[in-house]
């Protein structure tokens, strides 16, 4: 993108409706990256705000401060740090207000309003206020706060959108705009002669004015990561920092001794200038939290105390049907476009290596990612509309009591859930836990929970082995394993959570204050905009692995090819079938020979590679419905050493339990790596999964055999 | 005017807010979020089994958990 266009900062609260004005201002010219290093999106996008004036908005994660706490806020800090050095410095800030709450979301834009930035307030959600029959001046909200202009508007209803353009194109074209003198926080007399020590020092590396330097100040005594900041920022050296820090602390306990709480000064003298400014003014009345809202309304039922939960499992049941119905008649589409793209290049190109890798790796590669595209589609626009509507909010108030006993919280909810899709966008969802530890938890356990990979594994174990016969009249045997299947990987997922939380640190506390955005109907335009680009960054993330995967296992199982042409190729004189064979001893215990190894072995693709593997090792021809074919191929196969069946339902169960456990996923490896920042996390979860895998086998297969099961 | 805790009103009950007595990390998030001493909250509603609670401040709904909202001090 072109770097010499004006640079704008759009800032706000979350859920202040600051994306929808994003995506208003940008339409589609926007780029999402990660920070460098980090997992919170940087976006960035051109709005053409006239014909020849176009301009880069860089949009900042939602805060409710610029107090470094969270991740989202330290980056906004650290940005706007750089801001008042002249580094990256904006033309100007649009600052998104949620008008139906102004005082709080007020406080951000109070704290940027400071950096002599023209600041235009974007008044969103004017919509909602004035269905309640209220409003608000504009123009008089304008001058008490000395911004550039205050533009009401309503980024739904699509209206504003024009005015707040134009008010842009003014700060741009006047070459040296003045920056008029803004609304400033009153710091008692005392205050700030205890303060001094401080600001003296501040005032000695860089001189701004009087007042930025008491703020400044202020969010160091606030809290000691402000000293972090600063020194960073700043390029303090130890002695320097040393010396803040001793000061900091003694100001802090000379506040203190006054009666005052040295850790909400800021915020108290801040929102007392504010609710002074806005009450004074009669732009807000006081009885805001007497009025019951209809989202309020709402709740009675929706989080209701049996309710509640019956309606969230009913809609749960509802999505999960739509993902495994809806989805079959596209992926039969492409798989066999896929198989039709691989016949047609087969014709195309004449025998030989590179035809080989083309077709069954690289072609089959890209077939095992885009296979189940479909399901995760289906599956975020559902999580989108749940999260859209403000309905996810109360399903982790609901749920985090519950959670929150195996160290899980709230919003692991429905991260987990997707986890019976596909773990990777559960793992990529798992981005709105702010706790470190709670989300960290989350992703450990995710893919614990049966993914649609493992659902062909087990319809074929299950359809081969498990007899189809009634259970107290009206359960099925077939059906019930399938059930015990998920059920076990989810109670093992949350006991593995309840263990773990003993071992990991906590990285600052744990808390669950969450505000609770009122209902709204989704935009078809952002639905579609979010479940697009999430679907994008799944199929390029999960896309590199599962294909490089691919070639690799493509290799192991064609090569050394024979050497005379008279013998025909098997994959069991592969490398993979060699590796099958080596680890045969190992899992013999398990009920497992080596083709069973070949499997596990290609399906670090994905799972449900082992079906097509057992397919090629059986020699059976791929005749669309291979499922029929295998399932004799597996039921006719004898034990040479017993002359008994090679297969018996315990076998299948053991494969079954293997499966539920194992770490086979690699592109699941590679998000928990980039999500965590380090390897440590993803090698801890394939050493305790293969554990669980191999003893769980281990205790079924052993353990059945004692038993007189077969 | 008596003193008690957050998580002592009723649904419905109307209170403002006296002093934290929570860790720091949760005391500087909610001051942020406006909710600090002098501020007057309405309880919403309460979660089963002690679970989090949901108060009305400042024109918005917020909720905290029972353990944190035993940490708040509040007037009638």
């Amino acid at each position: 993108m072109d770097n010499k266009m004006p640079l704008i900062a759009l800032m706000g609260n979350p859920n202040s409706g600051k994306t929808a004005i994003f995506n208003l201002l940008t339409g589609m010219h926007q780029k999402v990256s990660n920070y460098p290093g980090i997992t919170v999106e940087q976006r960035r996008g051109n709005a053409q705000l006239s014909e020849n004036c176009a301009v880069q908005i860089m949009d900042m994660p939602g805060t409710y401060s610029l107090t470094p706490e969270s991740l989202d806020e330290k980056i906004v800090a650290q940005q706007t740090l750089k801001w008042l050095n002249g580094i990256d410095r904006p033309k100007a800030i649009i600052s998104v207000v949620d008008a139906g709450n102004l005082s709080r979301n007020l406080y951000l834009t109070s704290q940027v309003m400071e950096f002599g930035i023209p600041v235009i307030i974007a008044l969103n959600m004017m919509d909602r206020v004035k269905r309640k029959n209220q409003d608000i001046d504009a123009e008089k909200l304008q001058k008490i706060l000395g911004v550039h202009s205050v533009i009401p508007m309503s980024a739904r209803e699509k209206w504003g959108i024009d005015e707040l353009q134009s008010a842009l194109l003014n700060v741009i074209n006047k070459a040296n705009i003045e920056v008029s003198s803004h609304i400033q926080m009153e710091i008692p007399e005392e205050i700030e002669r205890i303060i001094t020590p401080i600001s003296n020092f501040l005032n000695a590396k860089n001189n701004h004015d009087n007042y930025i330097t008491n703020i400044q100040t202020l969010r160091i005594i606030t809290r000691k990561s402000g000293i972090e900041l600063y020194s960073e920022s700043e390029n303090l050296n130890a002695a320097e920092i040393k010396s803040l820090t001793i000061l900091r602390d003694k100001v802090a306990h000379e506040i203190d001794e006054l009666g005052l709480n040295h850790r909400i000064l800021e915020a108290t003298l801040r929102f007392e200038m504010l609710d002074n400014a806005l009450m004074g003014n009669s732009i807000i009345n006081q009885n805001e939290i007497k009025n019951q809202s209809r989202s309020e309304r709402i709740d009675k039922i929706l989080t209701h105390k049996w309710m509640g939960p019956l309606i969230f499992i009913t809609l749960l049941y509802g999505i999960f049907q739509s993902i495994f119905t809806w989805a079959t008649i596209p992926m039969q589409y492409i798989d066999s476009g896929v198989g039709y793209l691989g016949n047609y290049c087969v014709q195309l190109f004449s025998q030989g290596i590179l035809r080989d890798l083309l077709v069954e790796g690289i072609i089959s590669g890209v077939g095992a990612i885009l296979i189940f595209l479909p399901q995760i589609l289906i599956l975020m626009f559902f999580m989108t509309i749940l999260e859209d509507t403000g309905y996810m909010a109360r399903v982790a108030f609901m749920m985090d009591k519950l959670m929150n006993k195996i160290g899980l919280h709230g919003k692991s909810v429905l991260p987990l859930m997707s986890g019976y899709a596909c773990a990777i966008p559960g793992i990529m969802a798992t981005r709105t836990i702010d706790s470190w530890k709670e989300r960290l938890i989350t992703i450990m356990v995710l893919p614990l929970m049966s993914c649609s990979a493992r659902l062909p594994v087990y319809t074929l174990m299950i359809g081969a082995f498990i007899p189809n016969k009634p259970i107290f009249g009206f359960l099925n045997l077939q059906g019930l394993t399938m059930v015990f299947m998920y059920f076990l990987g989810t109670v093992t997922a949350m006991i593995i959570a309840a263990i773990i939380s003993q071992f990991i640190e906590e990285k600052g506390k744990s808390s669950f204050v969450m505000e609770m955005p009122p209902y709204r109907m989704p935009l078809a335009i952002s639905l579609f905009r979010q479940v697009y680009t999430r679907g994008k960054l799944f199929v390029i993330n999960a896309g590199k692995i599962i294909m490089a995967i691919s070639i690799v296992l493509w290799f192991l199982a064609s090569f050394p090819k024979p050497e005379s042409n008279g013998i025909s190729f098997s994959i069991q004189n592969s490398y993979a079938g060699k590796i099958g064979h080596a680890i045969e001893p190992v899992i013999a215990p398990l009920g497992f020979d080596w083709k069973i190894g070949v499997g596990l072995i290609t399906s670090f693709a994905a799972r449900e590679v082992m079906v097509s593997t057992l397919a090629t090792l059986y020699n059976v021809e791929d005749e669309g419905d291979d499922f029929v074919g295998i399932t004799e191929a597996l039921k006719n196969e004898v034990d040479p050493l017993t002359g008994m069946p090679r297969y018996t339902p315990l076998v299948a169960l053991s494969i079954m339990v293997f499966y539920v456990y194992a770490a086979q996923c690699m592109a699941t490896f590679a998000i928990v790596k980039n999500e965590t920042n380090s390897w440590k996390w993803p090698l801890i979860m394939i050493a305790y999964m293969t554990g669980l895998a191999y003893f769980g086998s281990l205790l079924v297969y052993q353990g059945g055999q004692m038993l007189g099961l077969v | 005017m008596s003193i008690k805790q957050l998580h002592h009103l009723l649904p419905g009950e109307s209170a403002k807010i006296l002093s934290f007595h929570t860790n720091l990390t949760l005391q500087s998030r909610l001051v942020e979020m406006g909710i600090l001493p002098g501020v007057e909250i309405r309880l919403m509603k309460k979660g089963p089994f002690n679970g989090p609670i949901e108060i009305k401040v400042r024109g918005y709904e917020v909720s905290l958990r029972y353990n944190d909202a035993m940490q708040i001090n509040v007037s009638e």
